[in-house]
């Protein structure tokens, strides 16, 4: 079990110290050493051209696989709407399902929702589930927990995908822990190896600097969040045909510890970055809080709405609200304009899937421009005031009418 | 340069560089406009015990000394001189308690200012009585348990903010210095008032006032170490303590200085290149570094001096303050030329710099004053040896 | 009040770049830091004890050197630090952590609050608070940015929402995982940094916490890294000559063709 030198074939040839994307191998007395950290992924394995690096994993499968099949989506509602992020993971869904030639099957709870069937029908579900009871009218981890867990070891579905909501992330892992199964959180990307019914979970790793493709081989069933805005929508079609199934919870032993006192809803501070089709974010580059103000003149011009690197972000410079990024909110709006943002792979996975990236940084070599559909090298405290002034121009807007 | 501090020195200095660079620095420039006494400053820096390095564990301190003060004040000040001497201030104004308060006068107050509880503050100069106290007017006569307090103290450091004051007045008229006594004067006693903030050139963030006694009853038990006619000998032992933190806080400035000035001119171009590359700003930096080095030695020898338990140091206190204040000065002057016109506009720190590195040169005895000290204990020491 | 703070010792990985030659993590002099979300964990338990009295438990699972990472959260001022620490427990994913932290949990006994940063800066999953949680089988909440009220049998919080926030009542014990607004965490004392050098922080292996060795490290973790690798970039888009007015112009024109704005 692990990762072991196999020390009579190891010649110390160093081979495999660059491989290690954690740089934690070193040679010792010619022989190669792996120190802690390892999360075997095998890179060092491959790069030995002779077979000294063993990985072990135990293979035995405690569950018949074959007993699980299917695809589902936990349709997430609030006050009765559904979120975007379900119509995304119903298109992804929809893929998987096929290349497995399983069903897919949305999962949807709540009060008085059940209208919502059949738009998730419309949208690529083959089957809904509806667990409808005043007991689920607000998302409590303990309701949904147990109407979920209670359906999966019923039903023995393959594979489960949630957003990566507030919801998502709090009732995903919840669910995950009392199945004792795995759990690949906010995946980008997503395939199936249809021999093994595996999932393949790719996902940013490492602060967001190194991707990961994450296996849950031997436990079902197998389970992902997924950002919104990572995966288009699937295209309505009302004229889809599918089974509502209504859950029988006269049995369902509600142990509801919680309790929602109150529903805030705060629309002047939340940013709308998700739903904005225009975005203009600023970085580091702009050296100094004060410059916001020109990213936000020419979001306004452009009736766009302002986001921000993690390092703006983490300088003040702006509110958390405002992070594009991994560790901030996924966006893909039509047009992104990244002003003064190096690109770090962390800002990347969140903007990346936008349709036209614009990239002003003074420095040539600067990630972003690898993304960028059009790039602007230079200072961009010189280029967002002439670029706002163009745009009113060429718009239309007189300075007085945006004053 | 490696001064091999010890590592709870080095503790001492990470923790308050760390104050410095995460609370203070961004704090600086909106202090220094608006003037502001920074309490959210202070009590960050009290949280972290910073109040009490210099004063000794059975005073609920840390059991440094003078160096330990000297540490922290040099880093406060590399981010805002302001906020630093509002924190030596209050050393200042507990060091008469410290070097000649009585038991119960020192397990009274230390504590609560070991803690930052409570700021002090030191009160001798008056509208007549700077660098000459036969020229003090405020005057305490005795009135049965108490001490009746009249006149007006001013330019006070902390004057307001702080809640303990260790004053200076005349006991005795006919004994010219000798018959001055020092007073341990709590906040809020009545006929104790304070006057207008003074609008500053420089340390703006600190808070100076007057402080007017009218009648101020004191009770006799807070005539410093139960003794009249102390008061002289009180600011001059609390002086010599204290100077090398002036010293301190002039190093800390002229670091900052220094620090903005060099970064500056790797990224500013002209004729195509970085200005550092030019050997005009080379060979200005070279001075600056080198000068600020030899004042931060002479800084650190005299306060570990003094730790180590040297009886006279008034020559080497004198000393560190005249030099230090006087490169921080220069250091200061350079680092605004190096930015050019950047230089002279608020928007860059070294201006504000520039004008908190005056004030080293005036208080706590002006550098004119300090030279009389430093020649005058030269002329005792060669007559003490015949 | 007894309270438990879970901290993670992360590369800080704001720091981490890529040797585009050999395309791996650069990663030397790369400091290990407390992971910054866990920082206002620990701020709000310490807040807590200061209310209503108790002790915080800060509590790390890692390598010896975390130790150091706990040190730092017994400056801040937390009164007893615990960290688990065994061969056996490497290559843990967020169930096999989550296991092992609430043994852990267990162990230190009559927990009444758990507190966990939103999620570690290196993974992040933000899997591990509710995953601990349910091991325990107590509540949680996620995304606290306030704490409303608190008493010796229950709480109130606000958990962030995308539209606002909610107000969620909840009894004790319970596990939070709070976020960045939730308040501005303190900086150490010299006297917490004094006792922080001078603690021996107890290690427990696998055995001391009673972990069954089938749940812990790479045996209990369901999930597995297939494959690591730097994310290829799409090709390079258009980049405009001239003056800044030259370029600026190329790019609105450009822009407009499209036909969005």
């Amino acid at each position: 079990m692990g990762i072991r030198v196999i020390t009579d074939k190891c010649y110390g040839c160093k081979v495999c110290v660059p491989s290690c994307p954690f740089g934690i191998i070193e040679i010792i007395d010619k022989k190669a050493v792996i120190k802690d950290g390892c999360n075997l992924c095998g890179a060092c394995a491959t790069a030995c051209k002779f077979n000294a690096i063993e990985i072990t994993r135990e293979t035995e499968t405690k569950i018949d696989k074959s007993l699980y099949s299917g695809v589902w989506v936990f349709a997430e509602q609030r006050e009765g709407k559904l979120a975007n992020v379900t119509k995304e993971l119903l298109g992804e869904g929809r893929k998987l399902a096929d290349e497995l030639k399983e069903p897919l099957a949305a999962v949807l709870l709540g009060k008085g929702i059940g209208e919502l069937a059949q738009g998730l029908i419309a949208h690529g579900a083959d089957k809904v589930y509806l667990a409808d009871a005043p007991e689920l009218e607000y998302f409590l981890e303990d309701s949904y927990t147990q109407v979920i867990v209670d359906l999966v070891k019923k039903e023995r579905p393959n594979i489960i995908l949630l957003g990566a909501t507030a919801i998502g992330r709090s009732l995903a892992p919840k669910v995950a822990a009392r199945l004792e199964t795995g759990l690949t959180a906010d995946c980008t990307g997503l395939e199936v190896d249809v021999a093994e019914k595996n999932l393949l979970q790719t996902r940013p790793a490492f602060g967001g600097n190194l991707m990961a493709t994450i296996l849950c081989p031997n436990h079902r069933p197998q389970m992902a969040t997924v950002r919104p805005k990572v995966f288009k929508p699937s295209a309505e079609d009302p004229s889809r045909t599918g089974e509502v199934i209504t859950v029988d919870l006269t049995k369902t032993k509600w142990d509801i510890r919680a309790q929602v006192l109150e529903v805030v809803k705060e629309t002047g501070y939340v940013v709308n970055l998700e739903e904005a089709n225009i975005i203009v974010s600023g970085g580091r580059g702009l050296c100094d809080p004060k410059n916001f103000a020109m990213v936000e003149e020419l979001a306004r011009v452009l009736g766009g709405a302002v986001g921000a690197s993690r390092a703006a972000v983490d300088a003040g410079w702006i509110p958390y609200a405002h992070q594009v990024g991994q560790t901030g909110k996924t966006v893909g709006p039509k047009i992104y304009f990244a002003c003064g943002i190096h690109g770090a792979i962390q800002h990347l996975a969140g903007m990346s899937s936008s349709d036209i990236i614009i990239a002003i940084n003074k420095n040539p070599d600067a990630p972003i421009f690898k993304i960028a559909t059009y790039g602007i090298v230079g200072d961009v405290r010189e280029v967002l005031p002439l670029l706002t002034k163009e745009f009113k121009k060429a718009l239309g807007v007189s300075q007085e009418a945006v004053v | 340069m490696d001064y091999f501090l010890t590592e709870e020195q080095q503790m001492i200095k990470d923790l308050a560089r760390r104050i410095a660079d995460e609370k203070v620095a961004p704090r600086a420039l909106e202090l220094d406009e608006t003037g502001e006494f920074p309490w959210d400053l202070m009590k960050i820096i009290a949280d972290a015990d910073l109040f009490g390095v210099y004063l000794p564990e059975e005073y609920g301190g840390l059991g440094g000394g003078v160096f330990e003060q000297c540490l922290v004040v040099e880093e406060l000040s590399r981010a805002c001189s302001g906020v630093a001497v509002s924190y030596a201030a209050s050393g200042l104004g507990c060091m008469p308690i410290l070097v000649l308060g009585s038991e119960e006068q020192k397990k009274k107050y230390l504590p609560d200012i070991a803690s930052g509880k409570r700021l002090a503050a030191f009160a001798a100069t008056e509208a007549n009585a700077g660098s000459d106290p036969a020229g003090m007017e405020t005057s305490a006569v005795l009135d049965g348990d108490h001490y009746v307090l009249n006149g007006t103290k001013q330019w006070i450091t902390n004057g307001g903010e702080a809640e303990i004051y260790t004053v200076m007045a005349v006991t005795d008229k006919k004994k010219g210095p000798r018959g001055i006594s020092c007073f341990i004067v709590e906040k809020g006693t009545p006929g104790f008032t304070f006057g207008k903030k003074e609008n500053k050139m420089g340390i703006r963030a600190s808070a100076t006032r007057e402080l007017i006694f009218s009648d101020c009853r004191i009770p006799k038990e807070n005539l410093l170490g139960g003794k009249e006619g102390t008061g002289f000998i009180a600011t001059m032992r609390t002086f010599d303590r204290t100077r090398p933190g002036i010293g301190a806080q002039a190093i800390g400035i002229a670091q900052g200085a220094l620090d903005a000035a060099l970064k500056y001119a790797r990224e500013r171009k002209q004729f195509g290149q970085s200005i550092s590359s030019f050997q005009a700003i080379q060979h200005m930096l070279a001075d600056m570094a080198t000068q600020l080095e030899a004042a931060r030695a002479l800084v650190y020898a005299t306060a570990r001096m003094i730790d180590a338990g040297a009886k006279n140091f008034s020559k080497e206190s004198a000393m560190a303050k005249l030099f230090a204040s006087d490169t921080a000065m220069k250091v200061t002057t350079d680092a605004v030329q190096i930015f050019g016109g950047y230089g002279y506009m608020k928007e860059y720190p070294v201006e504000k710099m520039m004008r908190d590195a005056k004030i080293t040169q005036i208080y706590e005895g002006t550098n004119q004053i300090q030279r009389n000290v430093i020649a005058l204990e030269m002329i005792k020491e060669l007559a003490s040896k015949k | 009040m007894k309270i438990v703070v879970c901290v993670k010792q992360v590369p800080d990985t704001t720091e981490v770049k890529i040797n585009p030659e050999t395309n791996t993590l650069v990663r030397e002099g790369v400091a290990s830091v407390v992971n910054p979300f866990d920082m206002y964990a620990v701020e709000e338990a310490l807040r807590i004890k200061e209310k209503l009295g108790g002790t915080v438990v800060a509590l790390s699972m890692g390598p010896p050197q975390a130790a150091e990472a706990l040190k730092e959260t017994i400056a801040m001022g937390v009164d007893e630090a615990v960290l688990l620490s065994d061969r056996a427990f490497a290559g843990a994913d967020t169930l096999a952590t989550s296991y092992a932290l609430a043994k852990g949990i267990e162990k230190i006994g009559d927990v009444d609050l758990i507190f966990c940063g939103k999620q570690a800066i290196d993974g992040d999953t933000a899997q591990v608070g509710p995953e601990i949680a349910e091991k325990l089988g107590i509540p949680h909440v996620t995304y606290v940015k306030k704490i409303n009220e608190i008493n010796e049998t229950g709480l109130t919080v606000e958990r962030m929402t995308e539209e606002g926030f909610e107000r969620v009542k909840l009894p004790l014990p319970a596990l939070l995982t709070v976020v960045k607004e939730i308040n501005e965490p303190r900086l150490p004392s010299l006297k917490g940094k004094m006792r922080a050098k001078n603690i021996q922080v107890p290690v427990w292996n696998a055995e001391m916490i009673n972990a069954d060795p089938g749940k812990i490290g790479l045996k209990g973790s369901p999930t597995w890294v297939k494959r690591i690798f730097i994310p290829e970039m799409k090709c390079q888009g258009e980049i405009f000559d001239g003056s800044p007015e030259e370029q600026v112009k190329s790019l609105v024109d450009a822009i407009l063709s499209r036909k969005i704005v």
